[in-house]
């Protein structure tokens, strides 16, 4: 016991601070969130489009910060709306062909990315100290509105991926199957595209909107690495997930560095770790 | 309304009429497409590239809205019917890195089967099993669908049809870049289908296939040029019209003799 206890101190002395409890627990929601949800980004390529809702929610975020003066359900509320309103504006960019799906994700990303920076611009006091929360995460800031909202967004986004397992998984495997089974694909993929922009919104705190891609692309692109079934990619990603968050933010406490890069450096290191493992196995 | 049994042998498994499909200006659209196929038959859809081949069957399974015509199963519109279609896209229409296993790409087939928010139970496993044993995949039922070869994935496709209880089933181009033991077995799972009175329409560039193995020849390019048995399909007019200076045919003592160049049948 007398040699377990530096360890028991290291791993607990920062969890004497309630904002440390509240970080921790947020990590775990938001890894196994995006480790599930990112699943479906990578195996649908679409991480272009995951960097730009991240991105596209930020005018929502943005007025709801200005109306209600900081954190709470309005950040939430707008930032969906921003959210789901930007992956239709796509999606109505792309209909029928006119334009092809990168180049609308591009056009529309920027625009309300900009649209976001400049309502916050309007408020000095936003825009020196908060937008920098806003792009990069505010672990150590979440209060417990937060943590009750991330809790929401991830018991409905697990659990609509576990009832619709099969026909997200057929959209997403072969659309001529769907077709032939009859099943609404469309209605499916807006679905889907709003259970992105959930755990996105649920993230903001943790990581930010420009650090987001990682947490949805890099443990889903690990597991994908190392499983050859969908919902065990899921459960290996969502536990990479988990488990950088984790790390991460001890890492932060004892390097003092921002908890949003440090989870994505720790991710994105589990990775590399990943990958060269799969290689040598391979050979 | 009462429909005896016998009845059912006389409406067509598939029936087209005036079909036109495709976005304008596309080379590959088609128009009128025009024809029947009885329950059981086996048709050999042939064409030059981009002769709307794929067009045909998209449109039938509903990946391309058609502009004009109707297409009804059993005598049921296609959009609405119940009957299953099944479809086997090409090769490189198909992420072969997906994680799923031969038996999971089977299990998707049963989706409507098992029905919303239910997850499969031990005994669609055990159908999926079987249908993989019927098609002579069951050994390599946990293989990751990339590591199969081309004719094994072609097979496992034809096992996820049958798991949709499809009696209509279209392959697009299902022999290309396979070698001849995997076409021998693709053809053994055909006559497995037919048996088992499937209506099967493949399209292929493989002549000396279409003529000997099908019941009935479509020779298509942008619209419908000729359908029937071989000898009503494969004239000289025929073939001229489809693949135009490409090909020339000879004709000799009732023997027809056809020479295409590199890329006049494929």
């Amino acid at each position: 016991m007398e040699a377990l206890q530096p360890i028991l101190d290291f791993l607990l002395t920062p969890m004497s601070y309630q904002f440390m409890q509240r970080a921790l627990l947020g990590g775990i929601i938001v890894g196994l969130i995006c480790g599930v949800i990112g699943c479906f980004v990578v195996i649908r390529s679409m991480s272009f489009f995951g960097d730009a809702l991240a991105h596209a929610v930020l005018p929502g975020v943005a007025i709801a910060y200005i109306l209600t003066g900081g954190a709470g359900i309005g950040l939430f509320i707008g930032g969906l709306i921003a959210g789901v309103g930007s992956a239709l504006g796509i999606g109505w960019l792309t209909r029928e062909n006119r334009l092809k799906e990168d180049t609308a994700i591009g056009i529309v990303f920027v625009t309300m990315f900009a649209l976001g920076i400049a309502i916050i611009s309007q408020d000095e006091r936003a825009y020196g100290r908060d937008l920098v929360h806003i792009l990069f995460g505010n672990i150590l800031g979440i209060v417990d509105t937060d943590l009750v909202i991330m809790v929401l967004c991830g018991v409905i986004v697990v659990g609509s991926i576990v009832l619709f397992y099969k026909e997200l998984m057929i959209i997403s495997f072969d659309q001529s199957l769907a077709r032939t089974l009859k099943l609404p694909s469309e209605g499916l993929r807006l679905f889907l595209l709003i259970l992105i922009a959930l755990t996105i919104i649920a993230s903001l705190q943790v990581v930010g909107t420009t650090l987001m891609l990682a947490m949805l692309v890099v443990p889903a692109a690990a597991a994908h690495l190392i499983t050859h079934r969908l919902h065990h990619m899921i459960l290996v990603a969502s536990l990479i997930g988990i488990i950088s968050c984790v790390i991460g933010i001890y890492v932060s406490y004892y390097l003092d560095i921002a908890a949003g890069p440090s989870i994505v450096l720790t991710v994105s290191s589990l990775f590399v770790m990943v990958f060269i493992g799969a290689r040598l196995r391979a050979v | 309304m009462l429909v005896q049994p016998e009845s059912n042998s006389t409406i067509p498994a598939l029936k087209v009429v005036d079909l036109a499909a495709g976005y304008p200006g596309d080379r590959r659209a088609i128009s009128q497409v025009h024809f029947e196929v009885n329950r059981g038959e086996r048709i050999a859809v042939i064409g030059p590239n981009g002769a709307g081949k794929s067009t045909l069957f998209k449109s039938i399974v509903g990946l391309i809205p058609f502009t004009q015509g109707h297409v009804s199963i059993h005598g049921e519109d296609c959009r609405t019917s119940h009957n299953m279609v099944g479809y086997v896209p090409q090769h490189n229409e198909i992420d072969w890195n997906f994680p799923a296993t031969v038996s999971d790409v089977v299990m998707m087939g049963r989706a409507r089967q098992i029905g919303w928010l239910r997850m499969p139970k031990r005994a669609d496993w055990e159908k999926v099993e079987a249908l993989l044993t019927q098609v002579g995949m069951a050994h390599l039922a946990d293989r990751q669908i990339g590591q199969l070869s081309g004719g094994q994935k072609r097979r496992v496709f034809i096992a996820r049809a049958l798991a949709q209880n499809a009696d209509v089933l279209l392959l697009d181009e299902p022999f290309n870049g396979v070698d001849v033991a995997a076409q021998d077995e693709i053809m053994q799972t055909l006559d497995m289908l037919q048996a088992r009175q499937v209506t099967v329409l493949l399209a292929t560039h493989d002549m000396e296939l279409a003529l000997s193995k099908f019941d009935r020849l479509m020779l298509i390019k942008g619209q419908m040029i000729a359908y029937g048995t071989p000898d009503e399909v494969f004239t000289p007019t025929h073939l001229k019209t489809a693949y135009g200076g490409r090909v020339r045919v000879f004709e000799d003592a009732g023997q027809m003799m056809v020479l295409a160049d590199e890329h006049g049948c494929c």
